[in-house]
């Protein structure tokens, strides 16, 4: 091990120690964008003026378990975390306070403990690992999120962070780490697909002097938020492996690229290349090593395409983002001319448990087609919202829905799940049987996409989906090509008059015509695709349109009257 | 957040005071890469807005042109080039909004701003927002007051957030 990282683990564990361990208890709040919109912030604020100094109170990332949040555990010294769900600011004088001052954990309002040994009092209380939202998941990547003070490097290190960096640059050349990767079989999570080994043994070769990795973290699909998920509650995940996908290629310098705004995901990822900056894990001479890499983190401002991989070379070159031409392709020709790869957050987030376990250990996870796991965002009409990570291939839409998610609220029924981003459209019955893999719901007319399923029940209505599903993707549309600029508007205004009862007799052939034109006229996928969401409604729900066309009215009420709010400027 | 410029703001900033504010907005820029965009950002970071002073400095410190700047700055829809209100609401209206009850939520803030589409109320005061995705979608429906998160909310909850917004004043 090099002499620098020991260090740097030493002081780690004995911090860790300290906090776990030590004198005082530790009351982690889980703070993620959501748990800032369940209220964690003023929680944290109630207990940090409540406890002052009597305990280490941190603000740690997000395990994913929305629905409980605000989510706070207390560990006392050396025992087991002792989780409480959706409490609020005011709250918590009586339940993290009495806690701490009793010893003794609140029964009646624990959601769940996590430990060596079950604290007493709390028969009744699940273990986190066996509660259904939490046993079905594999965690590699969200492995450490709302474990960790994210803004920490040193918690990082404590648990295991940077151990593959370090491995990498003692024990292995270049060309090993890019065939473990290889040999793992991952996929880019971006929603393409692409097998990763692949698209970096592209750039890799390349004995150009500036070589480009660029992590996309844009994440502007309505729904997902797996990527500023991994970047707000532990960022170093990605840092380590988007230092590993430099490594690997041969390259000189990495950029995490997020949309302005989100400020966790930002703040937080500035403070870890800040951190790793004043260690030496970036910049010259990596942990002592031969191997120098320097990162940014590149902010765009609002535009959906802007997460397209030309679009977003694009962005960080601080022009319009607007999709290039291709060929050439990045990996020839890429930011400001020179080669790179752009991938997704997820993807390089798995570098490290790759080059750390072993290509076959990643492998023994999801299926031969896809190995690895799923990172999903299920939201909408569920009990149980939240991200989870699964084993790919391993839970079919249904069983998520059911079994993970907690079912459909007050008790209805599921009507259809939406995937991939707006430019998918909802699915019915027929798919949800569908095993929650890139092939197998590319057999349906959706696509996991990057892992946001929005879940719709049954007083949903198709035509009112896809009208807000298309009213995004106009907005959203750059205006380079005009059949995606000028199509878009139709189909919107066509929707717009079949959700009002007005549609004409022509609205659905004329909306076919114009995919067709959008399909072969436009530069990127954001116009090939632009018909899609209503080829999908259409293919499980036409009774729907019929509903309006024919019967002059919504099947479910949901479309109401007046047009739907959206914004009406365009971009110019 | 810096304090930004506000249309109810007590005086309005001078020529020369909005270009200097600018300037030191642009020279704040830690990042290595420094491009139009990237400067627009942290003026409108600053500033709040985008004046056509900060477009001229823009120019200037990237060594690009005036023409150039407001390609860049007209095309993301972040920007804005009038001081928005002291306090600013954003309303989602993504898909996982919208199937759990956005749309309510907009009309109600709506009726209370007292405005039909995106803005500033007739006072100047309060500015509302559409967005896409604020990214809490496990939390919908969910808005933002002054960019602090708020999830889980009622056309009420909105309409009484809308409330202390006003008394505020």
């Amino acid at each position: 091990m090099s002499v620098i990282f020991s260090e740097l683990r030493q002081k780690a564990d004995a911090e860790w120690r300290s906090l776990t361990a030590g004198d005082k208890p530790w009351v982690r709040v889980g703070l993620g964008t959501s748990g800032e919109a369940a209220g964690a912030e003023e929680a944290y604020d109630a207990l940090t003026e409540l406890l002052g100094s009597d305990a280490n109170v941190t603000l740690v990332g997000s395990m994913g378990l929305c629905y409980a949040e605000p989510l706070i555990d207390v560990q006392l010294p050396d025992g087991a975390r002792v989780f409480y769900a959706n409490l609020g600011a005011d709250e918590v004088a009586d339940v993290v306070g009495g806690h701490i001052k009793s010893g003794r954990a609140n029964a009646d309002r624990a959601f769940a403990w996590h430990g060596d040994e079950r604290p007493e009092g709390l028969g009744a209380v699940t273990r986190l690992s066996e509660l259904p939202t939490v046993r079905v998941q594999t965690r590699l990547a969200t492995k450490l999120s709302g474990d960790i003070d994210p803004r920490d490097l040193s918690q990082y290190i404590a648990n295991g962070g940077y151990s593959a960096l370090e491995k990498a640059l003692e024990d292995m050349d270049p060309a090993s780490v890019l065939d473990e990767v290889k040999n793992s079989g991952l996929r880019g999570r971006g929603g393409a697909a692409f097998p990763t080994g692949v698209k970096w043994g592209f750039l890799a070769p390349n004995p150009a002097p500036v070589k480009y990795i660029l992590c996309n973290c844009e994440e502007g699909d309505p729904g997902a938020f797996n990527d500023k998920g991994i970047l707000e509650s532990c960022p170093h995940t990605l840092l380590e492996g988007l230092i590993l996908a430099g490594y690997a290629t041969n390259s000189s310098n990495g950029f995490i690229f997020l949309r302005q705004g989100h400020s966790l995901p930002i703040e937080n990822s500035r403070k870890a290349v800040q951190d790793a900056y004043d260690v030496g894990l970036l910049g010259k001479n990596i942990l002592g090593s031969d191997f120098s890499y320097d990162v940014e983190v590149a902010l765009t401002g609002d535009s959906y395409v802007a997460g397209e991989e030309t679009a977003l070379m694009e962005a960080i070159e601080g022009k319009r983002s607007m999709p290039r031409y291709r060929p050439p392709f990045p990996a020839a020709e890429g930011l400001w001319g020179k080669p790179s790869n752009i991938n997704n957050v997820k993807t390089l987030a798995y570098a490290p448990t790759i080059i750390q376990n072993g290509a076959d250990a990643f492998k023994s996870v999801g299926i031969e087609s896809t190995p690895g796991t799923a990172i999903l965002c299920i939201t909408g009409a569920v009990n149980r919202p939240g991200m989870y990570e699964i084993s790919m291939g391993s839970l079919t839409v249904r069983e998520v829905v059911e079994d993970v998610a907690g079912g459909i609220k007050d008790g209805k029924k599921m009507k259809l799940f939406q995937a991939g981003g707006p430019l998918f459209g909802p699915i019915g019955e027929e798919g949800f049987d569908s095993p929650i893999d890139f092939d197998s719901i590319g057999k349906t007319t959706g696509s996991l996409g990057s892992g946001g399923i929005i879940i719709g029940d049954e007083d949903v209505c198709a035509v009112n989906l896809t009208r807000n599903l298309m009213a995004f993707n106009q907005f959203e549309s750059c205006g380079k090509c005009f059949p995606c600029r000028l199509g878009m508007t139709h189909m919107v205004e066509t929707l717009e008059r079949i959700s009002q009862n007005i549609g004409r007799e022509d609205d659905l052939a004329l909306m076919e015509r114009m995919g067709a034109s959008m399909r072969m006229g436009s530069l990127c996928g954001h116009g090939q695709l632009g018909y899609n969401p209503v080829a999908s409604a259409l293919k499980y729900f036409e009774a729907d349109f019929r509903s309006h066309m024919d019967d002059k009215k919504c099947p479910t009420g949901a479309c109401g009257e007046g047009h739907m709010v959206t914004p009406s400027r365009t971009r110019p | 957040m810096s304090d930004g410029i506000t249309s109810a703001s007590d005086e309005s900033p001078s020529s020369d005071e909005l270009r200097d504010r600018s300037r030191k907005a642009l020279q704040s820029q830690q990042q290595p890469t420094v491009t139009v965009l990237s400067s627009l950002l942290a003026v409108q970071d600053d500033l709040h807005y985008i004046p056509d002073e900060a477009i001229e400095e823009t120019a200037t410190h990237v060594k690009s042109t005036i023409n150039d700047v407001w390609s860049v700055a007209s095309f993301y829809t972040n920007f804005r080039f009038t001081p928005p209100g002291d306090h600013t609401i954003d309303v989602c209206w993504g898909p996982s909004c919208h199937l759990n009850g956005a749309q309510d939520v907009m009309n109600r803030v709506h009726s209370e701003l007292g405005i039909t589409e995106e803005g500033e109320t007739t006072d100047g005061k309060l500015t509302l927002r559409y967005s896409t995705c604020l990214g809490a979608c496990a939390l919908a429906p969910v808005i933002a007051v002054d960019h602090h998160m708020k999830g889980r909310i009622s056309p009420d909850l909105a309409a009484a957030v809308v409330g202390k917004l006003k008394d505020a004043q």
